[in-house]
């Protein structure tokens, strides 16, 4: 499915952060190089502090590099205004948290509705792609539940069915399975994969859990900072 | 654009009511402020209003004629004569409702028990009546019934400090127009009851023909006192006059009542600074809500600007927000303080502070009168201040890094 042929989804070079944390200069992310190409399902593992997070969020343009560049699709996202950048994160990139991923005052569906009608998508396809995803992630039936109505794995599920609802070439998941028993983890990893397998999304996911390690298409390991081995898996 | 608005105004409303206790004090606070705000306003108005009427009535008028040196020195040698043909057809205008002649002398007034000094005044009973508080007030006896009236119209706080009463006869003193001593006696016919003792014991008032006849004048006036179309109708008015009658000294009410002028517009100044103080004390509350509003959500909205909202729609959410909660304190606000007003009814009686109330020249009834001016002027500061003050938290959660708030426990 990898077309290294084609743009990468993700090209990270050279990028570096460096947090100032009191007189001390802490290296989160050294010198990483780095691709991911479409529909590839990409783990980020390493111990705490190793710079999966720093990472991700570089790469979602949700903090800015020290040094380095990060390129969505060909396009360079440092060179982005804020509000670029956002039109970037809301039409090309997916997101989920380890926690506190829905917006408590919205349904299950209003949750998923959000992001396209952020993009205005019409209010007859988004009603008719939420309930179908609702579906496909295993939660119909639910779409009026509050987030408070909903169990961590429900919400997970939700906040899976929103990342790809709206059809990103990237999804970004930071340690989406940590809340997660075992079990709900498993069926988590299973949804993600099928979604990259349907919609040839790409998937690039941080964690400590060596169950979705193993499952990985591709494992990244880092530590310091740096990446320290590349693991094909498939 | 639309459909992001449309998302962060349906946002807006249900985070408004995420935490009811809080936004229920908030509003509480505003509704209370803009309560204060149109209700004191309304209170001063009232009183302003109030002042206003009773200098006009209590027989200032709008505008005023006298001979130049009158007023300096109010005796009968500085009156005018009133029948001048040119002085009669400049008052004969469509831009004047209602005149009347008067002959002012300072008098003594006699009863069996006590005597007096007043200020007499003969006035045309018809012309009066349409003019000044007199018919109204009347609280014994009655108003002069035409010029032909013989009788004597006095306060009643006079008649009670003279120990007299209705029908009894009170002797009055003055110097006629020779500089001789004039007195002759008269029956009280009326007594009049005002809400300002000082005018009951300053001013006794007989018919024109009975002042003529123990001054031995003969259609002297010591002023004219004018009522135009309206309070805007003055200055255009008071310009005619003097230009057609430029040997005599027109004067409006406020250059004749400078103490009413100055406390109708002490009361605007002070419902400004009013406004202030309330709101100032009201926008620590919007503050204090929203800024707390933003630390609770800082998560949702580095989570919302992840997902690709703009920071200025997210600037945008927290201002709609503050929208919602100050139309909702403006629309209840409103409503509590016109129920307020319309409680009040006639006024609320200050009498216990009467002396202080005259010496302000104000009655013992103070009206709430809410005019349109006021109610826009306290809607208005509480709209733009309020969107101003909220504008200080909208601006921060807009400018929040994402990644640190979707971190931040």
């Amino acid at each position: 499915m990898n077309d290294k042929q084609s743009i990468p989804v993700v090209k990270c070079l050279d990028l570096t952060k460096t947090y100032i944390q009191g007189s001390i200069e802490v290296h989160a992310l050294s010198h990483v190089n780095f691709e991911a190409y479409t529909g590839e399902f990409i783990c980020l593992s390493g111990p705490s502090g190793s710079g999966k997070s720093t990472l991700l969020n570089m790469i979602g343009g949700l903090d800015t590099p020290s040094s380095g560049e990060v390129y969505i699709d060909g396009e360079e996202i440092d060179e982005l205004n804020k509000s670029d950048l956002a039109d970037m994160r809301l039409n090309k990139i997916g997101f989920v948290f380890q926690a506190y991923n829905l917006i408590p005052v919205l349904t299950a569906q209003e949750n998923i509705e959000m992001v396209m009608q952020m993009q205005g998508v019409s209010k007859h396809q988004r009603n008719r792609i939420s309930l179908d995803i609702l579906k496909e992630v295993g939660l119909e039936g639910l779409e009026k539940r509050k987030p408070t109505e909903l169990s961590g794995g429900q919400q997970q599920r939700v906040a899976v069915a929103r990342a790809i609802a709206s059809k990103p070439s990237l999804v970004l998941a930071d340690e989406p399975t940590a809340n997660l028993d075992s079990d709900t983890a498993n069926k988590l990893i299973d949804l993600m994969l099928e979604m990259n397998k349907q919609h040839s999304t790409t998937f690039i996911i941080s964690t400590h859990d060596p169950m979705i390690m193993r499952r990985a298409k591709t494992l990244i390991k880092l530590h310091d900072g740096k990446i320290a081995e590349v693991i094909n898996q498939e | 654009m639309t459909n992001s608005l449309s998302l962060i105004s349906s946002l807006a409303w249900r985070n408004l009511w995420r935490n009811k206790r809080r936004t229920g004090v908030i509003l509480f606070a505003m509704v209370l402020g803009v309560w204060a705000m149109i209700v004191t306003a309304s209170f001063m108005r009232g009183m302003a209003i109030q002042a206003l009427d009773d200098t006009i009535n209590n027989l200032t008028g709008h505008i005023q004629i006298h001979q130049k040196k009158y007023l300096d020195d109010p005796v009968i040698e500085n009156s005018f004569l009133s029948n001048d043909e040119t002085l009669l057809t400049s008052l004969a205008h469509t831009d004047i409702v209602s005149w009347s002649k008067r002959l002012r002398v300072p008098a003594v007034i006699s009863s069996e028990r006590d005597t007096f000094g007043i200020t007499l005044i003969g006035i045309d009973p018809k012309s009066e009546a349409r003019l000044s508080f007199l018919l109204s007030a009347i609280y014994q006896g009655n108003y002069f019934s035409d010029n032909s009236d013989k009788g004597i119209i006095i306060g009643k706080k006079l008649a009670e400090d003279l120990e007299t009463k209705l029908g009894r006869r009170v002797v009055i003193m003055s110097q006629d127009k020779k500089n001789e001593l004039a007195d002759r006696g008269y029956r009280i016919t009326g007594i009049y009851d005002t809400p300002q003792e000082g005018m009951e014991t300053a001013f006794a008032f007989m018919t024109y023909n009975s002042i003529e006849k123990l001054l031995k004048t003969s259609q002297l006036s010591s002023e004219i006192a004018i009522i135009t179309r309206s309070l805007d109708q003055v200055p255009a008015t008071l310009s005619r006059l003097k230009a057609a009658n430029p040997d005599l000294d027109i004067q409006s009410w406020d250059t004749l009542q400078p103490f009413t002028k100055l406390i109708e517009e002490m009361y605007t100044d002070f419902q400004y600074v009013w406004h202030l103080i309330v709101f100032m004390a009201m926008s620590f509350g919007i503050i204090n809500t929203l800024l707390m509003t933003i630390f609770e959500r800082t998560r949702e909205f580095g989570l919302f600007q992840a997902l690709g909202l703009k920071p200025r729609f997210i600037l945008a959410q927290v201002w709609i927000e503050a929208i919602f909660m100050l139309a909702i304190a403006l629309v209840l606000g409103n409503l509590v303080s016109w129920l307020t007003v319309l409680s009040t009814g006639d006024g609320i009686d200050v009498s216990a502070f009467a002396q202080g109330m005259e010496m302000a020249q104000l009655s013992n009834i103070i009206p709430f009168i809410i005019v349109r001016e006021d109610l826009l002027l306290a809607n208005i500061i509480v709209i733009l201040l309020g969107l101003l003050t909220s504008l200080y938290p909208a601006w921060r959660a807009s400018r929040l890094v994402p990644a640190n708030a979707i971190t931040r426990v």
